[in-house]
């Protein structure tokens, strides 16, 4: 019993990483049709920008993830704005820069800070466990939850009620009738570029605290599991990705526990497979 | 204005006042529209005016262009040429720029967004806000007065709705903002006959107070609605003039618009063609 419950708060952590970056990544697809591949290079300039702002620098943790946030979110707008707006009209070029990009902030990483792990600076009030039902389970796993729980829930509202949100619904069904409304949809792509770039730099924060550590290729290694809770969730929906990201992460915790390590792996992928021939456009097939 | 087919783009005059019935300055004037989309020639010299007031006709068989000429003037395909609004040259501004200077568009597969609903669809349309152009405040004292069973529909999803019900969200799109033109594009397509009279009366209700530009394939509706118009061949103007005088020349009727006997549409002409104009029954070969 106690196995079960660790593995499922282990499990819903992991999916709750994998959302704060399936999230963004998915709403991104979804409006503007770029398969960003520098969203793990994202999170990977978060999690370095707080672990260099908790360790380095001696800012509190608490601090350092609303640094590490902001400079994330800096960065994707700063990609958008540069490198995937003028590029726009070309879609396979959009996609090599952003794989370049995905493959350049880690070894630029490296070159800085070296191969190796830095340990992440663990915050007494987040580093202990708590008993559930007879297992002991770390607390940044219930901090991952809630984080994700949060971000679900603000960009619900956001998408709901807001105008911008209204934009980003309409986009993501039509992008050239939203223009020929008067909309400068363009706005909306570095807003959703702002916001999932924000979530993906807190998923390496938070991640930081999962892990225990921060590394170079941190970022990568996550973005394949995120990319298949986008597909799995339908792209462009972002409960899609909220369910498709516990799904993935329980199935990952249980599998690699009760079967061989790496087989938990697999069977995510064998789960994306059967999902898409029972239902082709994923979970939902559409938005919110 | 004679209503022989112009022989080559160039030789439509490039002033309108050859090509109006009314003397007034054209509210749109598209000079040499060309449209290339993946190496293909779409457009080779398309001009139109829309008259300051009514309803202009843009006709044309399936595939001549009508469509592509719409877009072009809204900016969604890349094009060059000269699109003049009211004086403002709109051939070098992105789609939301285009809208801001005061269109209307109600596209051919309307537009709507089925996962939104109506209120939603409307709301999204409003341009009042800041830098929407300043089109003031939405009218949906109009919209719901034209087409109640919107505002009895607010809360239901677009795409559950009918296609004329879908229609009615496309058009009251339009008619939201304080615009200077609308551009409506075959918005009777696939829609039941008494749907389609509905429609015409709204257009017909829209254009006492704003020109609107009509695509249409529907001839009787068009012969119903507008002054002028102009009939594209094969991506270029072929021809501009009155309506109702094109209409009722069956050989040139049937040479621009391909209508004959195996037109669907022919029985509708002839039906809505007053008695005076002869009826154009042609049976052509194919």
């Amino acid at each position: 019993m106690g196995t079960v419950v660790l593995l499922s708060c282990t499990g819903l952590g992991l999916g709750a990483l994998y959302f704060l970056v399936a999230s963004g990544l998915s709403l991104i697809f979804g409006l503007m049709d770029v398969l960003n591949f520098a969203h793990g290079a994202l999170l990977s300039i978060g999690a370095y920008a707080t672990w260099w702002a908790g360790a380095e620098a001696g800012l509190s943790f608490w601090l350092a993830v609303p640094f590490g946030t902001l400079v994330g979110t800096a960065a994707a707008v700063l990609l958008e704005l540069f490198l995937i707006r003028p590029l726009y009209s070309r879609p396979r070029d959009q996609i090599l820069a952003t794989v370049g990009v995905g493959l350049a902030v880690p070894a630029l990483l490296m070159g800085i800070w070296g191969a190796d792990a830095r340990p992440f600076p663990q915050p007494a009030l987040l580093s202990g466990t708590w008993h559930v039902l007879g297992a002991t389970v770390p607390v940044n796993r219930f901090v991952l939850v809630a984080a994700a729980a949060l971000l679900l829930l603000t960009l619900r509202l956001f998408l709901a009620r807001t105008r911008y949100g209204l934009i980003v619904r309409a986009g993501v069904e039509d992008r050239a009738m939203v223009t020929a409304l008067g909309i400068d949809v363009r706005k909306a792509f570095t807003l959703v570029f702002a916001l999932g770039g924000a979530a993906a730099a807190l998923g390496g924060a938070l991640g930081g605290l999962y892990f225990g550590s921060v590394n170079p290729g941190q970022g990568t290694g996550l973005l394949i599991f995120a990319f298949v809770v986008v597909v799995m969730g339908g792209m462009g929906s972002v409960t899609g990705a909220a369910a498709a990201s516990v799904g993935v992460g329980l199935v990952q915790q249980f599998a690699n526990y009760y079967t061989g390590a790496g087989l938990g792996d697999l069977s995510v992928v064998v789960l994306l497979a059967v999902l898409l021939l029972v239902r082709p456009r994923g979970l939902t097939g559409r938005l919110a | 204005m004679t209503s022989s087919p112009l022989s080559s783009p160039s030789s439509v005059p490039s002033s309108s006042s050859s090509s109006q019935s009314s003397a007034a300055e054209p509210l749109l004037s598209v000079r040499d529209l060309r449209v290339v989309i993946d190496g293909l020639h779409i457009l080779h010299g398309v001009d139109l005016d829309v008259a300051p007031a009514g309803v202009t006709a843009l006709l044309g068989r399936n595939g001549a262009g009508k469509t592509t000429t719409v877009k072009a003037v809204m900016g969604l395909v890349p094009r060059t040429g000269r699109i003049r609004l009211a004086g403002a040259e709109l051939s070098s501004l992105p789609a939301h720029l285009v809208v801001r200077h005061g269109i209307g568009y109600a596209p051919e597969d309307r537009g709507i967004f089925a996962g939104l609903t109506v209120a939603e669809n409307l709301r999204l349309a409003e341009r009042g806000a800041p830098g929407g152009g300043g089109a003031g405040e939405p009218d949906y004292a109009l919209v719901h007065e034209l087409f109640p069973e919107l505002k009895q529909r607010a809360g239901q999803l677009a795409g559950t709705l009918s296609g004329g019900q879908q229609q009615m969200v496309a058009i009251g799109r339009t008619l939201l903002n304080r615009n200077r033109l609308i551009i409506a594009d075959e918005p009777t397509k696939g829609l039941a006959p008494k749907i389609v009279a509905e429609v015409a009366e709204v257009l017909a209700r829209a254009a006492e107070a704003v020109p609107v530009l009509l695509v249409e394939q529907n001839l009787a509706l068009v012969r119903r609605l507008a002054g002028t118009c102009a009939v594209l061949v094969d991506g270029r103007t072929a021809h501009r003039g009155d309506t109702a005088e094109l209409l009722a020349d069956e050989e040139a009727a049937r040479r621009l618009l391909g209508v004959g006997s195996r037109h669907p549409l022919a029985g509708g002409l002839r039906s809505a063609a007053s008695p005076a104009a002869p009826a154009i029954t042609a049976e052509v070969k194919p």
